[in-house]
């Protein structure tokens, strides 16, 4: 990885290792506790059908080196939107701006990280020619309409995206990476009646586009976006009130990622600024809970070799049998908490500023069957597929909405209900899962979580959970 | 990114002193971008180059935080051959690189179907005239300064309230921006505009917790943004103000959006009617134009015209020229919000409306919010919402909030860890009243707006 990221970035500007001292030894000229390099090249590809025409393609290069310099628990940082030796210097004198009394100095980057490769090896954007592409999304639409008589619009859309990163860093870091992310998603309008509802669905990954191209993958979101929009044409006014919920299994883990993940963030840690500051060991969860975030996993959205610092990527338990055992931390922030980082260091590119991110973030599973975690409910909302979500840190509330729901009466399922937003504390809502089902699923692989204005790809997942109270937003 | 002198410590903003070299320098690139697309076989080409510098500052606790020097440089390109398109983007305006971003935009053409709505906006609707409207007010202020004006803003708020305990930090920051438009018609437009923002984020606690809020200005002028102490003290107001909340009585009950979330309102409103959705078939508001959607008394109208606002330009992002115009009258859609090909694909015109709509104006009412509050008896303030549950499809509303209790006319308590849900139809033709208290700092500026009913849930009956 290394090599290719040293080849595709360094090669091309004449520049070697050599190079990089030189300019981390300017950066760290004005005594700093770190500095790092990040070289960053990225190709996107887009293509988009509607109306039945593949009707807008789009390609983008970006490239540039970020250039941080830390000092204590302070960021000086500065880029260039060109790889070569007068604009990296140029933007090393501009990021130690920061520099004050630092311990630092220069150490030479001979420390290579050794990371696995997780992802495959090839580039979604030149592996497969446009026009199978073009040809794809076509069939794709072909199929969908075929579907149902009323789904009255349809559109596809394929992303590819290859980028090579390479980080040096003043404590001795040197890393590359290589990282495929493809994505198919088919968007539905359905009519009926003069009532209209829509349907999404889509995945993909860091794995070869071959996959995702083959008719058993894209079928599965052909058929689900086509089910959902129907589902809705039927669905009536959802509850409002506080009431028992049970999510589904999969894209429903959006839960943790906002109820606690952001929380166990370890900047807001540092900061003091989290509901969950100051409960490490604390139980926060009932016993059936334990949650971990996981880069680990081969050809996941969410999966890193190494993190945007060269730390490997790693499997963190955050949650252990109800108890809080771990943050997400980068290399400031665990610097600052006297830990090691956790390879969290995230960024959305060059341009950007590391903070500890989530990778894929999920529950393990339990003992029940999903069936019976459903019998197990009188009265309360069965949620099986949802939008994104939103966290206040602080206060700890945060919200997630439902895209696909049902009622449940006397332990059975009713008729499907509205998008309503869920709402509840992210400190105390997991120590209200009273079942946790033995049906593990991790999303399809179409997570982007926001922070700071900055966007990265993630993972989610969950088994079936039964949570005992959390406030339904409907209008009934 | 290559134009920085160092000189005792110093930087200079090189975009901030010669705009006209920069413009120059991208007027340049665009010319290039639509030459090399026409002697490679596109019929038709458009182009956008803009050119940016920002200084940003974080201080947290009076220690600096972040000091950043952000400088962006990009161009996109769409071709069209035989009606079909291609677009590609870079951010590095070398000869080469733009060459190689035309032909990649080309290559994509050639794989793109033929779309009877695409092309270039009609040319005999470009703009011809360009206005000045006052968005350029240079201010080199270097690190020093922003980081003195953010510790003053932080420092101002920590002192408010002894519940004020921890802060996320206070920044101040100025940015520079050129942008071209061009294309393969002959039109040739530029921009430029200078912003100054500054912001703060405080935290409370007391015994029920810690609750965080923030304050902001945005300016185009540096002279103009607020006080460091008006924003610090006003996120530290807005902080305290939220400790001790609890949850609010379920059912229906009168609902007053303070200007702030009220703003949301009227974006759904503007993206339901927007080009995009309607011919998508995604909209609520299909076939909306001539019809009563509010009560009589709305009135929103767009001026892409309004002296110092920063989305004001005399064209939109494809040259269309733009123009003073109506959007709610007497309560009644009066048109859509269209660039040329929505427009197409509707069999209209367009509204000059390629790239947003430029600032609207809801006209206020003559209550003040206490007015309001008063006016609404018993019922819920509004002063926050969360997620994203706006289905435009349907118009169906359903979101986390926060904000506060009103009983006997008064505020009683702050609430949160709550839903609101309704429907954007009945909420719109259900407005009871609007304040006076317009939000001038947005683009889409809009007053405090009473509702007449939503069904808000939380934990107890």
């Amino acid at each position: 990885m290394l090599e290719l990221a040293t080849r595709s970035l360094l090669t091309p500007a004449g520049m070697d290792s050599a190079d990089l001292e030189r300019a981390l030894g300017r950066l760290v000229e004005g005594q700093v506790d770190l500095g790092d390099l990040y070289f960053q090249h990225r190709q996107n590809e887009g293509w988009s059908l509607e109306d039945g025409i593949v009707k807008s393609g789009n390609f983008s290069i970006d490239q540039g080196v970020g250039v941080r310099a830390i000092s204590g628990t302070g960021t000086g940082f500065a880029y260039a939107d060109a790889i070569n030796m007068p604009a990296l210097l140029e933007a090393a004198v501009n990021a130690r701006a920061i520099a004050r009394a630092g311990q630092a100095g220069v150490t030479a980057v001979t420390r290579p990280v050794d990371a696995p490769a997780l992802y495959a090896p090839e580039n979604p954007v030149e592996a497969v020619a446009s026009a199978k592409k073009v040809d794809l999304l076509r069939t794709i639409d072909a199929y969908t309409r075929s579907l149902d008589a009323r789904v009255t619009q349809v559109n596809v859309s394929l992303s590819c995206q290859h980028e090579s990163i390479l980080v040096a860093a003043s404590d001795g870091t040197l890393a590359g990476d290589v990282r495929p992310l493809i994505r198919l998603d088919v968007r539905v309008i359905a009519e009926q009646g003069g009532r209209r509802e829509s349907g999404n669905a889509g995945g993909g990954g860091r794995y070869a586009l071959a996959t995702l191209m083959a008719p058993e993958s894209w079928q599965k979101f052909a058929d689900e976006a086509v089910r959902q929009a129907l589902v809705n044409l039927d669905a009536v006014d959802a509850p409002a009130g506080f009431m028992k919920v049970v999510l589904g299994p999969g894209w429903p883990g959006v839960l943790l990622h906002e109820a606690i993940g952001h929380g166990l963030e370890g900047d807001f840690h540092r900061k003091g600024i989290s509901a969950f500051s100051g409960r490490m060991g604390e139980r926060i969860a009932t016993e059936h809970c334990t949650v971990v975030d996981d880069g680990t996993l081969a050809e996941r959205r969410g999966s890193l070799s190494i993190d945007d610092e060269g730390t490997p990527g790693a499997r963190n338990v955050l949650i252990e049998n109800g108890r809080l055992t771990g943050l997400m931390q980068d290399k400031l922030n665990a610097r600052a908490m006297g830990v090691a980082p956790t390879g969290n260091g995230r960024r959305e590119s060059f341009a950007h500023l590391p903070l500890p991110r989530m990778t894929n973030t999920y529950m393990l599973p339990g003992d029940h069957a999903p069936e019976d975690i459903i019998a197990s409910v009188d009265d309360g909302v069965y949620a099986v597929n949802f939008n994104g979500g939103q966290v206040d840190i602080t206060s700890g509330k945060f919200v997630f909405v439902a895209s696909e729901a049902y009622r449940i009466k006397n332990g059975k399922l009713g008729a499907p209900i509205k998008g309503a937003t869920l709402i509840g504390n992210g400190p105390d809502v997991l120590t209200r899962v009273a079942m946790v089902g033995n049906d593990l699923e991790l999303d399809s692989g179409v997570g982007v979580c926001g922070k700071e204005g900055q966007g990265v790809p993630v993972g989610v997942g969950q088994p079936t959970l039964r949570i005992d109270g959390l406030t339904v937003g409907g209008t009934q | 990114m290559n134009h920085v002198v160092a000189r005792n410590g110093r930087t200079e903003m090189p975009l901030l002193h010669d705009p006209d070299r920069e413009r120059a320098m991208l007027e340049d690139a665009a010319r290039q971008v639509l030459s090399r697309a026409r002697v490679a076989g596109a019929d038709a080409a458009e182009v956008s180059v803009s050119s940016s510098h920002g200084r940003n500052v974080t201080v947290r606790l009076g220690e600096i935080d972040v000091l950043e020097d952000a400088r962006d440089r990009g161009v996109s390109v769409t071709v069209y051959v035989n009606r079909a398109s291609g677009s590609a983007s870079t951010g590095d305006l070398g000869t080469e690189s733009l060459e190689r971003a035309v032909d990649k935009a080309l290559a994509i053409a050639r794989h793109t179907q033929p779309d009877p709505a695409g092309g270039l906006a009609p040319a005999e609707l470009m703009a011809t005239t360009m206005a000045d409207f006052d968005q350029w007010h240079p201010r080199d202020l270097d690190m020093t300064m922003l980081i003195e004006r953010a510790r003053q803003i932080e420092l101002a708020g920590m002192d408010t309230d002894p519940r004020i305990e921890n802060s996320e930090g206070a920044s101040v920051s100025a940015d520079a921006a050129v942008g071209v438009y061009a294309n393969s018609h002959g039109f040739v437009g530029s921009g430029r505009s200078t912003r100054f923002d500054q912001s703060c984020v405080l935290v409370a606690r007391d015994g029920s917790g810690m609750q965080r809020d923030w304050d902001w200005d945005d300016q185009g002028c540096f002279d103009t943004l607020a006080s460091p102490e008006r924003t610090g003290r006003k996120a530290a107001e807005r902080a305290v103000r939220r400790l001790g909340a609890r949850s609010a009585p379920s059912g229906r009950a009168p609902v007053l959006f303070d200007n702030n979330v009220a703003l949301g309102l009227i974006r759904h409103l503007v993206g339901a009617v927007s080009g995009g959705n309607l011919y998508r078939r995604s909209s609520f508001l299909l076939d909306a134009v001539g019809k009563q959607l509010f009560p009589e008394w709305v009135k929103i109208d767009e001026n892409p015209h309004l002296q110092g606002a920063a989305r004001s330009s005399s064209f939109d992002s494809e040259g269309v020229a733009t123009r003073q115009s109506s959007l709610i009258e007497g309560g009644v859609l009066q048109r859509y919000v269209l660039g040329s090909y929505s427009a197409r694909k509707l069999g209209l015109e367009t509204t000059a409306n390629a790239g947003g709509v430029r600032n609207l104006l809801f006209t206020p009412g003559s209550s003040s919010f206490d007015d309001l509050v008063a006016q609404m008896n018993r019922g819920l303030v509004v002063t926050e919402v969360m997620g994203q549950g706006v289905n435009l499809v349907t118009g169906d509303y359903s979101r986390g909030a926060s904000g506060f209790w009103v009983e006997n006319g008064e505020i009683a308590y702050p609430v949160e860890e709550i839903t609101i849900a309704g429907n954007l139809s009945e909420m719109f033709s259900g407005l009871l009243a609007a304040g006076s208290d317009l939000e001038t700092r947005r683009n889409t500026q809009v007053p405090s707006l009473l509702l007449d009913a939503m069904t808000v849930a939380g934990q107890h009956e």
